[in-house]
C-alpha cells in the first residue's frame, strides 16, 4: 500500500488554512531550524507535495519526559504535528485504543507501510534476563523494538535514554538497559539527546525530515548538527562573566543575584553540546543557567556518571589537554585571553574525542 | 464460565501497566490483577553517590509528574542533614508544586481520561449552532463558544477523519454502548481537548522561570537556585514575577471556565459511574503545602491523615517516619525476602528479585502466584488508596472549610450524596475539585511570596550545610510530598558523605499494588471488581476505572545489585 496521496499542504488547505498563512508559518519554521529565509521556498514546496508520514512511537524503559516535552512545542504546536504533519499511528501515551487493539495497529502499520514508516523510540530496552524488566502486551520491549525497527524507514531516538542510555543505564545499570544504537544495526538512526530534548528541537527534527524527505545532517555520534553543533558555553549569555572571572561562589550570593557564571558551581555548559543557550526552553522563557542552576550536561553520553554535579569540571578529565578547566578558570582572572585560547583547544580536543568515541561505538550502517 | 480479559498495554498512562480481569457469566468483573511490567532500578543506581545530586536522579523516575520526586528528594536530604530552607524557597516550591498539580490534572482529564467518556467519531454528527448553545450554557464565561468556532473544529475533525489516517484515534471504541454523550457534547469536548493541549505548555512556564526548564526543572538541596534580586536584570525580578502572575491568571481561567464546567457536564451523563469503581474505601494522605516550614504539619494546606472503611467521622494520624506504619509485602510480587519474612518497612528495605512469571512473549499471568514488579505497600496492614480522592476526603473529614465548600457545591450540582464520591466518577471529580482548590492556592502562594519580598526577605538558599565537610558521619532522613497521584515518600541513609541507602514508595505502588499475603487486593484491583462490561472485547469500562486513578508506572519496583546482592528497594509512581 502506498502512502496516502494527500500532502500536508492539501490537508491544511482543506482545513481552511490559506496559502499566505501557510507560507508565513513555514518561514518561521525554517528560521527555527536555523536555515534562513532563502530556504523557505524549498520547505514550502516540499510540504505542498509530501504525504503525511506514518509514525510508530514506542516507549521502553523511560519516564515519558520526552513526550511531555514534545507536547510543549510552541512552533509548531503538538496539535499541528499530530493532526496535520505526521500520522501518529501508534503511541501508547496518547492512543485512544488499548491492549490488543493498539498492538493490532502496530502490526498493521508495519505491514501496510513496510519500509515507509518512521520509528520514534522513547526510552531504551532491558537486555538482561530475556528483557523481563520491560514488557508490553506480554512481549519484551527488546523484541518489540527489534521487530518494529526491521521495516522502518529510519529511526529517531528521542532523548538521552534512546540515544545514550540515560539514568537506568548509569552505573551499575541493573537492568542491562541499552540505547537504540547498541541494539539496532543497518538502520539510519537520528539521536536527539537531552533529558528531555528541547521541545522545538524534537519538532524541528520531525519537520526537517518531513520537509526535505531526508534525515538532517548528523555529527559523528548521530546527532543533528543544526541543534547539537555547539556547546552551551559557547553561546551562554553568562559567558562574558566567565571570561571576566566573575563567578557565583555560593548559592544565593551576590554573584548569584547578579547572574554571574555558574562554572564554579559545577556547570557542565563547557562540555555539553545542545541548543539550550540559543533556543532556551518552553518557548524561550529561560534555561537552567538562566534560572541560576548550572547545566548538568543531560544531553551528553554518561552524564549521570560524570558527577557529582556540583563539583566543578576540574575533576573530570579532559583528555589531551594539559591544563584542566579548573586551572583555566584560576588563570582567567588574570589572563582572559589565554583562557579563551585554552577553551578553543579544549573544544577542538573534545570534538576529536567525540569523533574517536563514535568510531569505536558507531553501529554499522549509521549515517555520519 | 469465567472469561479472562487482558488489557496490555493500558494506554494513556505513564509507564507500563497490564490488567487481567476475570468476568462472571454476566460479564461482570469478579476478580482482577494489576501488573506493573517494568522496573529500572533508580535506587540502586543512587548508592554511593553525592546526596545533593539525588534529586536529579529521582526526578527522572517520572517525566509526567516531573518535579515531585525532586521535591521529595531535596526534602529527604535536607531532613537528613538538618537543613532549614528559607521561607522564599518553601514559597517557590509551593508555587512549582501547585503549577505541576494544576497542569497535570488538566492534562489527565483532557488528554488521558476524556476519551473514555467522549466519542470523537460521534462529534462528527454535531450541529455547530447547537454546540455553541450548549457551550454557552455550560460555561458562560468561556469566550470560544460561537457557532463559527465549532464549525471550524468540526471541519478540522471531518477532514482529519476523511484523510483516512486516524493516527492516535484509530481502532478505538467509538460507537461503544458505554458512550453516552450527545454529539454536541462530544464536539465541545474535542474542541476543549485541543484548547487544553495549547494551554498546558503555557502554565508550565512557571517551572521554567524558577527551574530553568520543563520537563525536569532544577531543584537544590537547601533552597532554590533561582536567586531573587529585584534590582537585577539577571535574577528573579519584577519581569519574571509578572510572567508568573499572568500565567496564574490564565490557569484560573482554564480551570474555572473550561475544566470544571466540562467535568460537571460530562459527569452528569454518567450517573451510573457513581456506583462502580469505589474499591477499597481506605484512604491515606501525607499532606503538603507547608505554611510554616515542612516540620509544622498542622499548618499544611493539604492535611495529613488516613480514613478506613469510608468512615468520614474519623481521621487517623499518619506518620511516614514511624517504621511500624508502612510495610511492604511481596506475596504476589516477583521478589523474595530473606529468612522467611513476608513484610518489611522501607527502612529495612531488603529485596531480591525473583522473576517467576512466564518467559516473554506470554499470554497470561497467574493470579495465584507472583504477577507484578510492584510490591504491596500496606498501612498498618491495610491496603490504601492515595491520590486526589484521598486528599479531598481527608480534607473534608478533617473539617477544612475550603474542602467542604467545593465538595458540597459539586455534589449539589450533580444532585448526588457524599456516597457518590466512593466511585470511579467520584475519583475523577475529586481530581477536578482539587484542581479548583489548587489554582486558587497558587494565587495565594504567589501573593505570599510578594508579601515576603515586600517585607525585605529575598533569601532563597541555606548554604550552612552545603559542604559535605559539615555533615555528620552518619545520618538518615525522609522527605514526602503529595504528588498529583498521591502520597509519595523517600527515605535516605547517608554515610561518609555518600548515599548508603535510598528508598522510595510512590503513589502508584499503593494504588496499583498486587494482592498481599492475606489476599487483600490493591486499589486498582478492588475498584475493578463488580464492574459490568458491555463488550469484553472492547474494555472501555476497565479503562475508565484504571484511568480514574491516573496511573504512573514509570519506575515500578524493587531493586537488586548486579550479583543478586541485596541493596535497596524501590517502587513505582
Amino acid at each position: 500500500m502506498a502512502l496516502p496521496s494527500q500532502s500536508t499542504y492539501d490537508l491544511l488547505r482543506e482545513l481552511g488554512v490559506d496559502r499566505r498563512t501557510f507560507i508565513e508559518y513555514f518561514v518561521k519554521l525554517t528560521a527555527t531550524m536555523g536555515l534562513g529565509a532563502a530556504v523557505a521556498p524549498q520547505v514550502i514546496a516540499a510540504l505542498e507535495t509530501k504525504p503525511r508520514l506514518p509514525v510508530i512511537w514506542l516507549h521502553g524503559l523511560e519516564c515519558t519526559c520526552c513526550s511531555e516535552s514534545f507536547i510543549r512545542s510552541s512552533h509548531p504546536i503538538a496539535q499541528d504535528i499530530v493532526l496535520n504533519m505526521i500520522s501518529l499511528d501508534y503511541d501508547d501515551t496518547l492512543q485512544a485504543a488499548a491492549g490488543e487493539q493498539v498492538e493490532e495497529i502496530r502490526r498493521k502499520v508495519m505491514k501496510d507501510y513496510k519500509g515507509q514508516y518512521l520509528l520514534a523510540v522513547e526510552g531504551n530496552a532491558s537486555t538482561k534476563d530475556d528483557g523481563v524488566y520491560c514488557t508490553v502486551g506480554g512481549d519484551s520491549f527488546l523484541n518489540i523494538l527489534k521487530e518494529t525497527a526491521a521495516d522502518a524507514k529510519a529511526i529517531v531516538a528521542w532523548g538521552s535514554c534512546a540515544s545514550h542510555g540515560c539514568v537506568q543505564n548509569a552505573r551499575p545499570n541493573p537492568t542491562g538497559a541499552e540505547p537504540v544504537k547498541k541494539l539496532i544495526s543497518g538502520k539510519a538512526i537520528v539521536n536527539v539527546p537531552g533529558c528531555p530534548p528541547i521541545a522545538e528541537v524534537m519538532t524541528g527534527v520531525l519537520a526537517y525530515i518531513l520537509t526535505f524527505d531526508q534525515l538532517p545532517e548528523l555529527d559523528r555520534v548521530g546527532r543533528p548538527k543544526m541543534f547539537y553543533g555547539q556547546r552551551i558555553h559557547d553561546k551562554c549569555y553568562r559567558r562574558p562573566f566567565f571570561d571576566a572571572g566573575q563567578f557565583v561562589e555560593s548559592w544565593d550570593d551576590e554573584g548569584a543575584k547578579k547572574g554571574w557564571c555558574l562554572y564554579k558551581m559545577g556547570c557542565r555548559g563547557p562540555t555539553t553540546y545542545n541548543s539550550c543557550s540559543t533556543f532556551k526552553w518552553n518557548n524561550g522563557v529561560s534555561f537552567p543557567i538562566g534560572s541560576g542552576h548550572g547545566c548538568i550536561g543531560c544531553s551528553e553520553e554518561n552524564f549521570w556518571d560524570n558527577g557529582p554535579f556540583y563539583e566543578r569540571l576540574t575533576n573530570i578529565p579532559v583528555p589531551g589537554i594539559d591544563s584542566t578547566p579548573d586551572t583555566v578558570g584560576k588563570t582567567l582572572t588574570v589572563l582572559t585571553g589565554i583562557g579563551i585560547g585554552a577553551h578553543m583547544v579544549s573544544q577542538a580536543v573534545q570534538r576529536r574525542k567525540v569523533a574517536a568515541d563514535a568510531d569505536n561505538d558507531a553501529p554499522k550502517g549509521e549515517k555520519e | 464460565m469465567a472469561t479472562r480479559v487482558v488489557v496490555d498495554p493500558i494506554t494513556r498512562i505513564e509507564g507500563h501497566l497490564r490488567v487481567e480481569a476475570m468476568l462472571d457469566g454476566g460479564n461482570k468483573i469478579q476478580d482482577a490483577m494489576s501488573s506493573g511490567t517494568m522496573w529500572r532500578g533508580i535506587e540502586v543506581i543512587l548508592q554511593g553517590r553525592d546526596p545533593r545530586d539525588a534529586w536529579a536522579f529521582c526526578e527522572r523516575i517520572c517525566g509526567v509528574c516531573t518535579t515531585v520526586h525532586a521535591l521529595a528528594s531535596v526534602r529527604c536530604v535536607e531532613n537528613s542533614l538538618g537543613m532549614q530552607v528559607p521561607k522564599n524557597a518553601d514559597l517557590i516550591r509551593n508555587i512549582m508544586f501547585l503549577t505541576q498539580m494544576v497542569q497535570d490534572h488538566v492534562i489527565h482529564f483532557y488528554h488521558l481520561h476524556a476519551l473514555d467518556w467522549v466519542d470523537v467519531v460521534s462529534a462528527l454528527k454535531a450541529d455547530p449552532a447547537a454546540t455553541a448553545t450548549l457551550a454557552q450554557k455550560v460555561s458562560p464565561h468561556w469566550p470560544l463558544a460561537t457557532e463559527g468556532y465549532f464549525r471550524d473544529i468540526a471541519g478540522t475533525l471531518k477532514k482529519f477523519v476523511d484523510s483516512g489516517q486516524l493516527g492516535i484515534f484509530q481502532n478505538a471504541y467509538w460507537g461503544h454502548p458505554a458512550y453516552k454523550l450527545p454529539p454536541e457534547a462530544n464536539l465541545m469536548a474535542v474542541a476543549h481537548y485541543l484548547e487544553a493541549l495549547k494551554w498546558q505548555k503555557e502554565i508550565i512556564k512557571i517551572h521554567t522561570v524558577f527551574g530553568g526548564k520543563n520537563p525536569h526543572p532544577n531543584y537544590l538541596v537547601g533552597g532554590m537556585a533561582s536567586a531573587i534580586a529585584l534590582q537585577s536584570d539577571n535574577a528573579i525580578n519584577m519581569e519574571r514575577l509578572n510572567m508568573v502572575s499572568g500565567l496564574i491568571d490564565g490557569a484560573l481561567d482554564i480551570v474555572e471556565n473550561l475544566y470544571i464546567p466540562d467535568l460537571l457536564a460530562v459527569a452528569s451523563f454518567y450517573p451510573e459511574w457513581t456506583t462502580y469503581g469505589g474499591g477499597l474505601g481506605n484512604y491515606m494522605v501525607y499532606g503538603d503545602l507547608p505554611q510554616n516550614g515542612i516540620g509544622d504539619v498542622s499548618k499544611f494546606r493539604i492535611p495529613r491523615g488516613a480514613i478506613l472503611n469510608k468512615n468520614l467521622n474519623e481521621v487517623l494520624p499518619v506518620d511516614p517516619a514511624d517504621p511500624a506504619q508502612v510495610q511492604e509485602e511481596i506475596a504476589h510480587s516477583w521478589y523474595q525476602y530473606p529468612n522467611g519474612k513476608t513484610s518489611l518497612h522501607p527502612w529495612d528495605g531488603v529485596t531480591e528479585a525473583k522473576y517467576t512469571g512466564p518467559k516473554p512473549p506470554y499470554k497470561q499471568l497467574d493470579e495465584n502466584g507472583a504477577y507484578s514488579w510492584l510490591k504491596a505497600p500496606r498501612w498498618k496492614g491495610n491496603a490504601m488508596e492515595v491520590g486526589p480522592l484521598a486528599r479531598m476526603l481527608v480534607g473534608f473529614a478533617s473539617g477544612r472549610t475550603e474542602f467542604k465548600e467545593v465538595v458540597t457545591a459539586a455534589l449539589g450540582k450533580l444532585k448526588v450524596g457524599p456516597a457518590a464520591l466512593f466511585s470511579t466518577l467520584g475519583r475523577t471529580a475529586a481530581r477536578g475539585l482539587e484542581t479548583q482548590l489548587a489554582v486558587h492556592w497558587l494565587r495565594d502562594e504567589y501573593n505570599n511570596l510578594i508579601a515576603n519580598l515586600k517585607a525585605g526577605d529575598t533569601a532563597t538558599a541555606d548554604t550552612r550545610f552545603w559542604s559535605p565537610d559539615t555533615w555528620k558521619p552518619e545520618s538518615k532522613g525522609f522527605g514526602f510530598t503529595e504528588a498529583p497521584r498521591g502520597a509519595l515518600c523517600h527515605w535516605i541513609q547517608i554515610k561518609d558523605k555518600k548515599i548508603a541507602n535510598y528508598q522510595i514508595v510512590v503513589p502508584s505502588t499503593w494504588n496499583a499494588s498486587p494482592k498481599d499475603g492475606k489476599g487483600q487486593h490493591g486499589a486498582y484491583e478492588a475498584a475493578l471488581i463488580g464492574t459490568p462490561m458491555a463488550d469484553p472485547k472492547r474494555p472501555v469500562e476497565i479503562l475508565r476505572t484504571i484511568h480514574s486513578f491516573d496511573p504512573c508506572l514509570a519506575c515500578a519496583s524493587h531493586v537488586i545489585g548486579p550479583d543478586g546482592e541485596i541493596l535497596a528497594e524501590v517502587v513505582v509512581r
